[in-house]
């Protein structure tokens, strides 16, 4: 078990800048994802924890060691690759006892772990077929059976649920989580599904474009992002940015032609310094944090209903104002009949404000 | 009106079609029943009395038959195993490493191949390989005809070795397997069948090779079949039809046996560059 330190860590492809001065710092024992869309350098990054990619310039430590051009075997890590790379001409034993194979444990022993890890992963049955032979919820299993086997320092996953379908990728994710749990190993998590990410990890880096974009727990980094790339990346569908004109002196943002308080957005004492009267901002609120109302309210904005999408336990209202889309989340069974004019009322403690550079305000 | 229309043209379909068969079978069968009849003749007619006369006649040709059970399986054999090797190392080589113009460069050896084993540069291969001291050796044969082939090989070759996921390398690089556990464990259960595929092609290409070794052989003791058959031509130089037929198919079999062998034990994948 290790910590793993990422300093000034870049990389690039010809032109390409992949990955762009990273700093992370991952503790012992937690589990880790790094969230982004694709082509932001997630696996580049895991690639080069690994071993498998030279940094262009950095420093990387595991536990305490710089690590940054050693070998893959001398960082004693294992991996779980998107594909699997599970050998097609082996059996899911010998796939299993490779790495103990290849570390010179005999056989007796070999035997025994693996019987042992493929059990608890219950791959058991199994251990006489091809990868050929079983199907992706099984292979996938196989893999993390190869990565467990012998007692790594550190775990690296690469999009490991990306090939499975919806119900099996459900399941796996409970599976993988309690294991990581229970083995309280290092692990580094890649992947572009936000609700994985959310779901998984003890802290999430959102990547774009080679950058470290937030670094939090989930709850920081769903409550309070810090950009409006987090803020639209994360959700689903994601967090409201509705173009607003700030009002310093009464505390209140302007929107499709209403005025919203905002005296009790936290942080808003602060927000002298960082912008000026008058300025357009972005009022961020989440889809479950607006009300919803069928006359006109106080301290709500008026909207045009677009579509209601009733998804069992939840109801999706979209609207638009002016010329932007809305989403509202509604907590009932029941699709509410509504008028084609509606008006919205944000939840005050949980508006966001972002400057038109995208930063966080208040 | 077009249901005979569809007859007429699946008539038409059969009558190609054998027609075809024919014109390429019609030799083989030839090669297959002559050498069995104890007249000479260039039809195709199914021996009345077959006999093998004709065969204790080819082998009482000393020199020919040292042609085919030595000569030819030394140079085959070497051409074979050189081709192979190096072609496997220098296809993954070429596969993996981040080369840019690596495309253009298998294309252009591909190109240059023709020229190699070509007339054009016998002259040049020729001088080299006197320069060398190898005339009148089989290693001098062998060394040409493994250039010569080498850069098709590799071609093949490379293609098996890019549906390969690299992922299967690296995964055991972090199991911690040191560079020859990658390539004994990983690899080359991996590029067997290509291997394969390349060994029987240059394996075949050698046993069929004429202008080569009759450029750079002297003694008629070393020379493989495709020259010494012509001990067979009177001397008038006309040809014995029943004797060059046996030995012709002497000359074949091995060739067969090999490929069935393969086959058998491997299943034959030839892609020979051609992505599926
Ligand atoms: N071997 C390479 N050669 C050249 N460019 C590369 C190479 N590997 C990655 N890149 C580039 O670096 C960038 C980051 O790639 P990377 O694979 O890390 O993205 P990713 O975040 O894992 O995306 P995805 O979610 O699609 O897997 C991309 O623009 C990609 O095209
Ligand atoms: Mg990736």
């Amino acid at each position: 078990m290790a910590s793993i330190v990422l300093k000034d860590l870049s990389k690039t492809f010809g032109k390409v800048v992949a990955v762009d001065q990273v700093n992370l710092t991952i503790q012992d024992g937690e589990f880790f994802a790094l969230l982004g869309p694709s082509g932001c350098g997630k696996t580049t990054t895991l690639r080069m924890i690994a071993g498998l990619e030279t940094p262009t310039s950095g420093t990387i430590f595991i536990g305490d060691q710089d690590m940054t051009n050693c070998n893959p075997r001398e960082r004693d890590v294992a991996m779980v690759f998107q594909d699997y790379a599970l050998y097609p001409h082996m059996t899911i034993e010998e796939n299993v006892g490779y790495p103990l194979k290849v570390r010179r444990i005999n056989q007796a022993e070999r035997k025994q772990r693996v019987t042992d890890v493929s059990n608890n992963l219950g791959i058991g049955s199994l251990l006489e077929r091809r990868p050929g032979q079983i199907s992706g919820g099984q292979q996938q299993r196989a893999a993390v059976a190869r990565a467990v086997v012998h007692h790594a320092q550190v775990f690296l996953f690469d999009e490991p649920l990306s090939n499975l379908d919806a119900k099996l990728r459900f399941e796996s994710r409970g599976f993988l989580k309690h294991l990581q749990k229970e083995l309280q190993i290092t692990t580094v998590y890649v992947t572009h599904d936000q609700a994985e990410a959310m779901a998984l990890a003890d802290r999430i880096a959102i990547i774009d474009h080679g950058k470290v974009a937030q670094v939090g727990s989930p709850q920081e980094v769903y409550l309070r992002p810090q950009t409006v790339f987090v803020a639209s990346f994360l959700g689903n569908p994601p967090m409201n940015l509705l173009p607003c004109k700030l009002d310093l002196a009464k505390r209140q943002v302007q929107i499709n032609g209403s005025q919203i308080d905002v005296s009790q957005v936290s942080q808003i004492n602060g927000i002298k310094t960082l912008v000026s009267e008058g300025e357009n901002l972005s009022l961020g609120i989440r889809p479950e944090h607006i009300s919803l109302y069928a006359e006109e309210t106080a301290q709500a904005f008026p909207a045009e209903l677009y579509v209601t999408q009733p998804l069992g336990s939840e109801v999706l209202v979209t609207l638009q104002v002016a010329e932007t889309t809305v989403s509202v989340r509604l907590f009932t069974d029941e699709p509410p009949e509504l008028p084609r004019r509606v008006w919205l009322k944000p939840d005050p403690k949980r508006i966001l404000l972002y400057r038109t550079d995208g930063n966080l305000v208040a | 009106m077009k249901r005979y229309r569809k007859r007429i043209s699946s008539v038409l379909y059969y009558v190609f079609a054998v027609l075809a068969i024919a014109f390429f079978g019609l030799p083989l069968l030839w090669l297959i029943l002559t050498p069995f009849n104890s007249r000479a003749s260039l039809a195709v007619e199914i021996p009345t009395a077959p006999t093998l006369d004709n065969f204790r006649a080819v082998f009482q040709n000393k020199f020919a038959v040292q042609a085919l059970t030595q000569n030819n399986l030394i140079i085959a054999i070497g051409t074979m195993l050189g081709v192979t090797l190096i072609a496997s190392l220098a296809a993954y080589a070429l596969s993996r490493a981040r080369i840019p113009g690596r495309n253009a460069m298998a294309y252009t050896l591909m190109l240059f191949s023709s020229v190699v084993t070509g007339t054009a540069a016998m002259v040049p291969i020729f001088l080299i390989i006197m320069g060398m001291g190898l005339i009148d050796q089989h290693l001098g044969v062998i060394l040409v005809l493994i250039g010569g082939n080498l850069p098709t090989a590799i071609f093949m070759m490379r293609d098996f070795v890019d549906d390969i996921p690299a992922s299967y390398e690296e995964s055991a690089m972090i199991s911690g397997a040191s560079p020859f556990q990658i390539f004994k464990d990983v690899a080359l259960p991996q590029v067997r069948p290509g291997m394969m595929v390349v060994a029987v092609w240059s394996f075949v290409n050698a046993w069929g090779a004429f202008l080569i070794p009759f450029i750079l052989l002297r003694s008629s003791d070393k020379l493989p079949a495709s020259t010494a058959i012509y001990s067979f031509y009177t001397e008038a130089g006309t040809p014995n039809i029943l004797l060059v037929s046996a030995y012709a198919l002497l000359y074949t079999l091995p060739v067969v046996v090999f490929y069935l062998l393969v086959n058998w034990k491997y299943g034959f994948r030839f892609f020979g560059g051609i992505k599926r």
